[in-house]
């Protein structure tokens, strides 16, 4: 049986030589919290199971991607390292792989053009193409939409782009379906009303997308504690948990959250 | 002195990577020159089988002569299935050093299998010294190798079938998962071949 997977996500800022990663909701009240390779070999060694990479500088200043970061990390990590942000092409995407990246994740370039799923997948294999949709509650506009009862009342979610400052009307549920048939190997799923809340993961929202795909879901946004993994893991068919902010700052270990899960009948790598 | 054979499947910089982590002195080589002299040789591989043994159809008597002279050899992923007399996924023959052939996973599972999954030990061999049954590894991979004989298989996992992991004859290892995306315990079967040990 295949593991369930815990992943650190690692938001970069680019705009400082070297780079760094931060901390911080919506780009407000940022915090610096490391050196991107430094960090990241200290998660592979605490037990992650892979490392994601957002460049959260690519999309609004049309940066180029971290080919140097991904070079460093890829020395010390070895488990797969996963990177978005900015990703608009294939030619986009070989560079990312030739710098050593093993899956690139793409949203707003694939919701512009689907093809790049295709694309990717045919070129470098399905494990290699990580789709990653941030879905945002909707109780309104309902028709036409796939709805889901929720304790708030029924909804639909919509997927926004450009890292949340754009809204496309697209229906999640059905992006995640066809995302799937084009050739994704995972759907990262980040909840944009939990996403930086710490009050846990839309349990609604990643129940309805892995009873509708046949490929792993990694539940993002929302974690602030082990017990919110336990949640997503028992509730609903993820297949991987991914946060940012908890492992930050030691606040709690990733061998921590591992054990945790272990102790609570979640197969996991320790 | 280890050898990456760099016949044109895939990116090598992790393994690359990895085996210079344990210390290893690496050269990455695209001949049958850099093949002969190495203390051992690696042969890596992600894409199709057909594609593959295209490439390295040519390399065949110098790789047979390489693995007849001892040298501790490794195939990784597409690397494993080549050693095998053929597969489902094309027409091409394989190299034939292990009587077999690669097959696909089953239906009733999630194809490519990608993940990390436990190994169910089968047999203790020295390129496995320090590796527990249960422990995980990293795999992406479609097809699986099945040998005409039973006893070389060092290693499965359960995915739909007893997938072969790690098959060993002789001086000839091949690994279904890859060790250089395993974490600590696949870079522990790197220093393990490397310690010169014999598959």
């Amino acid at each position: 049986m295949l593991a369930k997977r815990i992943i650190p996500c690692l938001d970069c800022d680019l705009g400082v030589p070297g780079g760094r990663v931060v901390k911080g909701k919506e780009f407000k009240q940022i915090k610096y919290a490391g050196i991107p390779w430094e960090l990241a070999e200290k998660y592979y060694k605490d037990g992650a199971d892979e490392i994601v990479f957002l460049d959260i500088t690519a999309s609004s200043d049309r940066r180029g991607t971290m080919t140097d970061v991904i070079r460093k990390t890829a020395e010390s990590v070895f488990v797969p390292l996963t990177v978005g942000g900015g990703i608009k092409t294939i030619e986009d995407a070989r560079a990312v792989f030739n710098s050593g990246a093993d899956k690139v994740s793409i949203n707003t370039a694939a919701l512009k053009n689907p093809n790049l799923i295709n694309e990717i997948s045919e070129d470098y294999g399905r494990q290699a193409c990580v789709v990653a949709i941030d879905a945002k509650r909707r109780y309104t506009g309902l028709e036409g939409k796939e709805t889901v009862a929720t304790p708030q009342g029924i909804c639909w979610f919509e997927c926004s782009s450009h890292g949340g400052r754009t809204f496309t009307g697209i229906d999640a549920l059905k992006w995640a379906e066809e995302a799937d048939a084009r050739g994704a190997g995972d759907i990262l799923l980040t909840s944009m009303d939990r996403d930086g809340t710490k009050e846990g993961f839309d349990i609604e929202l990643t129940k309805a997308v892995a009873e509708r795909v046949r490929i792993p879901v990694i539940a993002s946004g929302g974690v602030g504690k082990p017990e919110h993994m336990l949640e997503v893991f028992k509730k609903t068919g993820a297949q991987a948990a991914l946060a940012a902010s908890i492992f930050h700052y030691n606040e709690y270990p990733i061998s921590e959250v591992k054990e945790y899960l272990k102790n609570n009948g979640v197969h996991v790598r320790l | 002195m280890i050898a990456i054979l760099d016949y044109g499947m895939g990116n090598l910089y992790s393994i690359r990577n990895a085996f210079e982590k344990t210390g290893a002195q690496v050269r990455m080589v695209q001949d049958a020159k850099g093949l002969h002299g190495a203390d051992g040789v690696v042969v890596p591989g992600v894409g199709a089988f057909d594609a593959a043994m295209r490439k390295i159809a040519p390399l065949k008597d110098d790789i047979i002569d390489v693995v007849r002279s001892g040298t501790p050899y490794m195939g990784i992923c597409l690397g494993m299935q080549v050693l095998f007399d053929r597969s489902e996924e094309g027409k091409e023959q394989g190299l034939g050093l292990i009587p077999g052939k690669a097959v696909k996973l089953p239906k009733s599972v999630l194809v490519p299998q990608i993940g990390w999954n436990e190994l169910k030990i089968k047999k203790h061999i020295s390129i496995l010294d320090g590796i527990s049954d249960g422990d995980f590894f990293y795999f992406v991979h479609s097809y699986y190798c099945i040998p005409k004989d039973k006893p070389v298989v060092a290693a499965t996992v359960d995915y739909g079938a007893d997938v072969t992991a790690v098959v060993a004859v002789d001086n000839i290892c091949g690994l279904q998962f890859h060790p250089e995306k395993s974490g600590p315990k696949g870079l522990l079967i790197l220093e393990n071949f490397i310690g010169g040990v014999k598959c």
